[in-house]
């Protein structure tokens, strides 16, 4: 097998009409790297990946395979292989057929369509199947076969568009590590489009936060998690995401109503975001005790809410006075509403908790973002010398 | 839930009450093909059985001769098949690809197009005649069975368009898409992933442009004038057009002309049950 080709991006701009979809994507992958695009509906994830297939046009900027640019070449031309998220499996074929129609269509010989239908049907394990109808097979083998037929193309890139949202959960998390360890074994660039925290997280090399058609951050998963650039990725990225409160830095310490931090910055207003196992609940049952030589803030705070999850649980807690912003994933356990702050509790922990009760918290100062009340974009909070 | 007992009644005497409704006519329409000399409106009863049921009118209809003794039943019936068959055909050959581009592609005129032809089908088909006349007499075309096969299927290609694009716009266009990353030109795609999915809906209309000419009357009186070359509605009509109708061969006859269509209805229902597209996407 050929080695891989990176795939990069020049100020790629995509619109329909007036609307921008796309604008200014510029990034590039190494060769068989591993890239989830994700972003809220409508984000512009799926037209991006529309164009690498050729399936769409850009409106502007290069797209390139190597040093081969794809702009212009029709998508049979493209090297680029696609997995949809309906499957489009020819309904009026069996699956041997459908698996083998990308070699018909290139006047391959029976012969050759028997060998490499037989291999990838070997490799995905979809033999017993060979001469069934797509309508005679369950949704999660309807996947493989959509796979399958991809790889008989033996593409450069392959892109998937949310293969697994059509598929329930067991079988989502079995074909995602299907998918993994297929793409380790091939070493194809990928490009994968989800809207699906735990696939992007688990799957990706890198992950490219998509809003609005510009792209907010590249990264890997640790990164986007650890360091979002800004206000979105840090409530887009982790499920539950990340707390964000507002208030006003005086003096190196940073409130909003009762709630207090410690935080290198210069005064004035700040959007401060925490991570949920970064709230720490002091003399509880399973409670984090302050680090020698730290000078702890502790803030009082009230159990609103209660959220066993099986290996962990999440507390939603009342701090008085503290602003709290909403979410952008509402309904997710953990997510919040809008005037608590959520933390994690590990194990069953959360058991011993009750309603109404008044706790202790404080937050780890080591752990705590810093972003830009007006523009959310991410600030230092190592020296406090940035603005 | 299972229905209650009165709500079952109520059903069955609706249902049974609006058979009736329907049928009644027609049950008329046989006691008069079965009826000897049978006259419309000398029958006083209420329940349409005939008293001696008799095939006459059936054997007269279609052993009736013209004056050089040519079998005109067969000539008509003839007529009348080969007629729409070829309309019906010609339609659909000419729909086909039309429609596919006009679900397909984009391009001027893709939405205009089908509203043209959606507005030349609302005018009443006589309104048409005098310019048509003039058409089929310039190109010596007049009083020909393949003049009125050329009306006929040029009345179908609208219909027929319409028709298929409604069925072409259901099929995924994931499915075009996916075969043109499989490398397939647009014929390929037309004729190994459209056609085969489409054949549900070419039965549908294959029918109803082959009725549409079957029943067809106007014209058919209009531009043929050798009872040879008549079509059957035509001699239906003449049966009852003159001063002694004869009511009871036309019930015979009108019976006879709407077994073809209840055949083919037949044999095309298992294509009008659509679900041949399952499977393509999702669940």
């Amino acid at each position: 097998m050929a080695e891989s080709l990176p795939l990069v991006f020049e100020g790629v701009e995509k619109r329909f009409g007036q609307t921008v979809v796309l604008s200014g994507v510029d990034f590039s992958t190494e060769p068989g790297e591993f890239i989830v695009l994700v972003g809220p509906s409508g984000c512009g994830k799926s037209t991006l990946l529309r164009c690498v297939a050729g399936l769409e046009t850009i409106s502007r900027g290069r797209i390139m395979a190597g040093d081969r640019v794809l702009n212009h070449l029709p998508p049979q031309d493209r090297g680029v292989g696609m997995v949809f998220q309906s499957y489009a499996l020819y309904p009026h074929m069996t699956v041997a057929q459908n698996l083998a129609f990308p070699l018909l269509v290139r006047k391959a010989s029976t012969s050759e369509q028997e060998r490499v239908v037989a291999d990838v049907a070997a490799m995905l394990g979809l033999e017993p199947l060979l001469r069934r109808y797509p309508r005679q097979i369950s949704g999660g083998q309807r996947q493989r076969v959509a796979i399958g037929r991809c790889l008989v193309r033996k593409p450069e890139i392959y892109c998937f568009d949310e293969p697994l949202s059509n598929l329930d959960a067991a079988l989502r998390a079995q074909i995602r590590v299907d998918i993994k360890n297929l793409q380790r074994r091939l070493r194809k660039t990928t490009l994968y489009v989800t809207h699906d925290q735990v696939e992007a997280m688990t799957l990706a090399d890198r992950i490219v936060v998509l809003d609005k058609g510009i792209v907010q951050q590249i990264g890997s998963p640790e990164e986007l998690y650890t360091r979002p650039a800004n206000r979105f990725v840090a409530r887009f990225i982790g499920t539950p995401s990340m707390n964000l409160v507002r208030g006003q830095v005086a003096h190196g310490m940073f409130s909003s109503g009762e709630l207090k931090v410690r935080v290198a910055r210069p005064d004035g207003p700040l959007v401060l975001g925490v991570r949920v196992e970064d709230v720490q609940i002091l003399g509880g049952p399973g409670a984090a005790e302050p680090g020698a030589g730290e000078d702890p803030v502790v803030v009082p705070a009230r159990i609103a809410v209660i959220e066993p999850v099986g290996e962990s649980g999440y507390l939603h807690l009342d701090v008085a006075g503290a602003a709290l912003e909403g979410d952008v994933q509402p309904g997710a356990p953990g997510s919040g509403s809008r005037h608590l702050l959520v933390a994690s509790v590990p194990g069953r922990a959360v058991f011993s908790y009750s309603l109404g009760q008044d706790v202790s918290i404080r937050l780890n100062p080591r752990r705590c973002r810093a972003f830009h009340p007006e523009s959310g974009a991410a600030l230092s909070v190592d020296s406090g010398g940035d603005a | 839930m299972k229905p209650r007992t009165w709500e079952v009644i109520v059903t069955h005497a609706i249902l049974l009450l609006a058979s009736a409704a329907t049928l009644y006519p027609v049950l008329w329409v046989l006691k008069l093909a079965l009826t000897e000399g049978g006259q419309l409106g000398s029958d006083a009863s209420l329940i349409p059985i005939p008293s001696h049921p008799s095939m006459a009118n059936f054997v007269a209809f279609v052993t009736v001769r013209d004056f050089n003794g040519n079998p005109l039943f067969l000539y008509q019936l003839g007529n009348s098949l080969l007629v729409s068959a070829t309309a019906a055909f010609i339609g659909l050959v000419f729909a086909l690809t039309s429609s596919y581009a006009y679900s397909r592609f984009v391009f001027t005129g893709r939405k205009a197009g089908p509203r043209l032809m959606l507005i030349s089908q609302m005018f009443p088909a006589v309104v048409t005649a005098v310019p048509l006349l003039i058409i089929l007499d310039a190109l010596g075309l007049f009083g020909t069975t393949a003049g009125l096969v050329l009306i006929y299927a040029t009345g179908a290609v609208p219909f027929c368009i319409w028709m298929l694009k409604g069925f072409f716009d259901t099929l995924p266009r994931e499915l075009d898409e996916s075969a043109r990353l499989d490398g397939a030109g647009h014929w390929m795609i037309f004729t190994r992933i459209m056609l085969p999915l489409v054949r549900p809906g070419l039965a549908v209309t294959a029918l109803f442009s082959f009725m549409t000419a079957w029943n067809e009357f106007i014209m058919a009186s209009i531009f043929i004038d050798d009872a040879t070359r008549y079509t059957l509605p035509v001699t239906l009509q003449q049966l009852v057009g003159g001063f002694d109708p004869d009511w009871g061969m036309f019930a015979a006859g009108s019976l006879l002309l709407s077994l073809p269509v209840v055949l083919v209805f037949y044999l095309v229902q298992r294509h009008l049950v659509a679900g041949l597209t399952s499977g393509a996407v999702k669940g």
